[in-house]
């Protein structure tokens, strides 16, 4: 460990790796969140089918799943600071700043729930993975405010462009989800105008006869 | 055009059509109690209990060809095997939904002869060695089979316990998924994905749903055998059945026949038409319509012909009556009636009924989407209730073709006053 | 299109069909809510009617088309799709 302090007290790597993955996280985290939204919602186009969307959601996924162990693994392991590998799992329980930390491993474990139920989604039928799934719609916030606290590049100007563009997109798809609720069904209908309530009919005499 | 099944000359030797009575009563002052179904019928059989009987009774069903009563004519001892081949201990349901409006067999059946009915049950629940019996009957029949079920208890007639149950009005309530989901959760809808009840129903026991008029068979069957049950009816389709017979007869109401009796030999019994024909329904709302000149007997089953008595409706529908506005008219209900738990079904039957209806007020409608959507929902629902509508309507555009034409130019030559068809009025549970 | 997906064994008794067992496309029609994903991926073999529910072919899935169907049951959001085993009877060519 000493040795690692050694070479990485000139080049901070770990710590620019860590936080560097940390943005590009929540940009991947984000792009998850409104393709999920989108699967449901969006209508369908030749360049982008909603088996596409639904695939680019699942791909983007599992992509982040990769970033997140580079982000988890260079903070634990750089030395400039102690976090605690507990840390990783259990909110709150870092050494350094644990507030901050403890949000993102919150949407960590959050979204570890989602993930594993999303590959074992046949086994346990549509019911029982949909209501975990809805944990994304906690996991998110909690990684987008783990970025503004823990992040600390909020000051670079086209970092913090990012971050809240990612916020005002994901507001946007939240609202049209919220919308869609409430309108009674996400997906369009060719519509069928309702029958009037009572009509007598009768044996109508409706020319000669 | 449906072309009928002639009878051969020894099915007709053994049909008669008139005076069949092996499950209906005279009618007359009520249901009958258990001391006058008794000495009408004579006691069951005592050693029920032992696997040689109820391999014997399997048998003696598959023998009869025993049919089920609620419309889709499955062989009852196939069902039974079904059952028995699964390893948890099964349950017995007697189905007196009726959710067919039209139809009244069943409840004439339980009001005349509860007894039969439930001795049906209790040996069904013998043969399958279920651990429970539940009756699921229409509310306008509950005390009589109350009655009958208190009855039985204090004679102790019964090995397994009946439980009685209200049906559901609703159309689809009678499906034989609906009636087990109604029990289990109240929810009188078709559950549609496999298993089948015969495999998991009530309880996630496996469960042998049953008309109650195939029950009543059942129960003749285990005291005359097989060989007495196929003295009538024809030899592909032996014994009898009962019949609603509605509409432009002189006497409405349910009648027990051979199976294989010709369509005018039922008319007959109910003391003949009131007025000129115009067509038939037959088998239930579900069912086909039949132009006026089928006289010729038609099957039980509707398998190869397409067309069969299925539930046992048949309906007289007068000349003066229009054909496109009563189908429209139960387009709707029957739109209406819809689970609503398929897309097809849900959102296809409406459609389809606004298209009715415009052309039965002579608005402009569209008949190429009609026929289109008529083809498209066969089959594409969990049950079998768009496939039926499917059917019938195809059938009604067939046989009421020339006032179609009629109807599409803007005229209409019905002279009647009132619907033929009865529908119920308000929302049913 | 994932090896992880394709590494995880189910117990649901269909998922993992071998090329020679001829299969059909069934849909629990309950569950199907009209989305539309299985007529974009599959239109050789499912269309969708005038309020996008599926109208799906009845016939055996071609073996050129069983990979792409068994992706075709992977991506309906309410697992409404199964491929079912069935004696090759028909043979309806769609």
């Amino acid at each position: 460990m000493s040795a690692v302090a050694a070479t990485s007290s000139h080049l901070p790597w770990m710590w620019l790796v860590s936080r560097g993955s940390g943005l590009v996280l929540l940009l991947l985290f984000t792009a998850v969140f409104v393709l999920g939204i989108s699967t449901r919602l969006g209508s369908s186009s030749k360049a982008m089918p909603r088996f596409a969307v639904a695939e680019l959601h699942r791909t983007l996924a599992l992509f982040a799943v990769a970033m997140l162990i580079l982000h988890v693994a260079t903070a634990i392991l750089d030395p400039y600071v102690s976090i605690g590998w507990w840390a990783t799992i259990l909110p709150f329980t870092s050494h350094y700043r644990p507030l901050a930390l403890g949000l993102g491993t919150l949407a960590v474990d959050l979204g570890a729930a989602v993930l594993l139920t999303s590959l074992a989604r046949r086994r346990l039928g549509h019911r029982r993975w949909r209501v975990v799934h809805w944990l994304a719609y906690l996991a998110w916030p909690l990684a987008f405010m783990h970025s503004v606290s823990a992040g600390g590049d909020m000051g670079i100007w086209w970092v913090a462009a990012l971050v809240w563009g990612s916020a005002s997109a994901v507001a946007v798809a939240v609202g049209a989800r919220v919308l869609a609720a409430v309108r009674g069904d996400g997906v369009s209908r060719r519509s069928i105008p309702a029958p009037p309530a009572h009509r007598c009919l009768g044996t109508a005499r409706i020319g000669g006869g | 055009m449906v072309s009928g099944r002639l009878l051969s000359d020894s099915a007709k030797s053994c049909a008669e059509a008139a005076d069949v009575r092996r499950i209906l009563t005279d009618g007359g002052a009520g249901p009958e109690g258990l001391a006058a179904h008794l000495e009408r019928h004579g006691a069951l059989a005592s050693n029920r209990l032992s696997s040689a009987w109820r391999v014997a009774m399997v048998r003696e069903t598959e023998r009869a060809g025993l049919l089920g009563r609620g419309g889709a004519a499955f062989p009852t001892g196939e069902k039974m095997r079904a059952v028995l081949s699964e390893t948890r201990q099964p349950v017995v349901i007697g189905n007196a939904t009726e959710g067919e409006p039209a139809s009244m067999k069943d409840r004439v059946l339980l009001a005349q002869a509860p007894h039969l009915v439930l001795d049906g049950a209790t040996i069904a629940a013998d043969i399958v060695m279920a651990c429970e019996v539940i009756m699921v009957v229409h509310r306008d029949v509950r005390p009589m089979v109350d009655y009958a079920v208190d009855e039985r208890l204090q004679m102790g007639v019964d090995r397994v316990p009946i439980r009685v149950v209200t049906a559901s009005e609703r159309f689809v309530a009678g499906e034989a998924s609906a009636a087990v989901n109604w029990v289990d959760r109240g929810r009188p809808v078709p559950l549609g994905k496999p298993p089948r009840m015969s495999e998991r129903g009530v309880g996630g026991r496996p469960t042998l749903v049953q008309n109650v008029e195939t029950l009543a068979h059942l129960a003749l069957l285990c005291r005359h055998g097989s060989q007495w049950y196929r003295q009538i009816g024809t030899p592909e389709e032996p014994g009898s059945m009962l019949v609603t017979l509605i509409g432009s007869v002189a006497r409405p109401g349910v009648h027990e026949v051979a199976i294989g009796t010709p369509v005018s030999d039922i008319l007959a019994l109910g003391g003949g038409l009131s007025a000129p024909l115009q067509a038939l329904l037959v088998g239930g709302y579900f069912g086909s319509w039949l132009p006026s000149d089928t006289t010729i007997a038609l099957p039980f089953s509707a398998l190869g012909l397409g067309v069969g008595l299925g539930a046992g409706l048949i309906v007289a529908f007068p000349a003066g009556a229009c054909g496109v506005t009563e189908t429209a008219r139960l387009a709707r209900y029957l739109a209406s009636q819809s689970a609503g738990q398929c897309g097809p079904c849900k959102f296809g039957l409406p459609a389809i009924a606004q298209e009715l209806e415009a052309l039965a007020e002579g608005r402009p409608a569209r008949m190429a989407d009609l026929d289109r959507w008529l083809a498209e929902i066969d089959g594409r629902g969990a049950c079998s209730h768009p496939d039926g509508v499917a059917r019938q309507i195809l059938t009604a555009l067939e046989v009421f073709h020339d006032e179609v034409v009629q109807h599409e130019e803007g005229w209409c030559t019905a002279s009647g006053e009132d619907f033929v068809l009865p529908l119920p009025t308000g929302k049913s549970r | 299109m994932y090896g992880l997906r394709g590494g995880l064994r189910t117990s649901t008794p269909n998922w993992e069909v071998s090329m020679s067992n001829p299969v059909r496309l069934r849909v629990d029609r309950i569950a199907c809510d009209g989305r539309g994903l299985c007529a974009e991926l599959l239109p050789e073999l499912v269309k969708l009617d005038d309020w996008g529910y599926p109208i799906i072919a009845e016939c055996i899935v071609p073996a050129s088309l069983e990979e792409l169907a068994r992706d075709t049951v992977d991506i309906c959001p309410k697992l409404a799709l199964w491929l079912e085993k069935t004696n090759a009877e028909m043979t309806i060519d769609r």
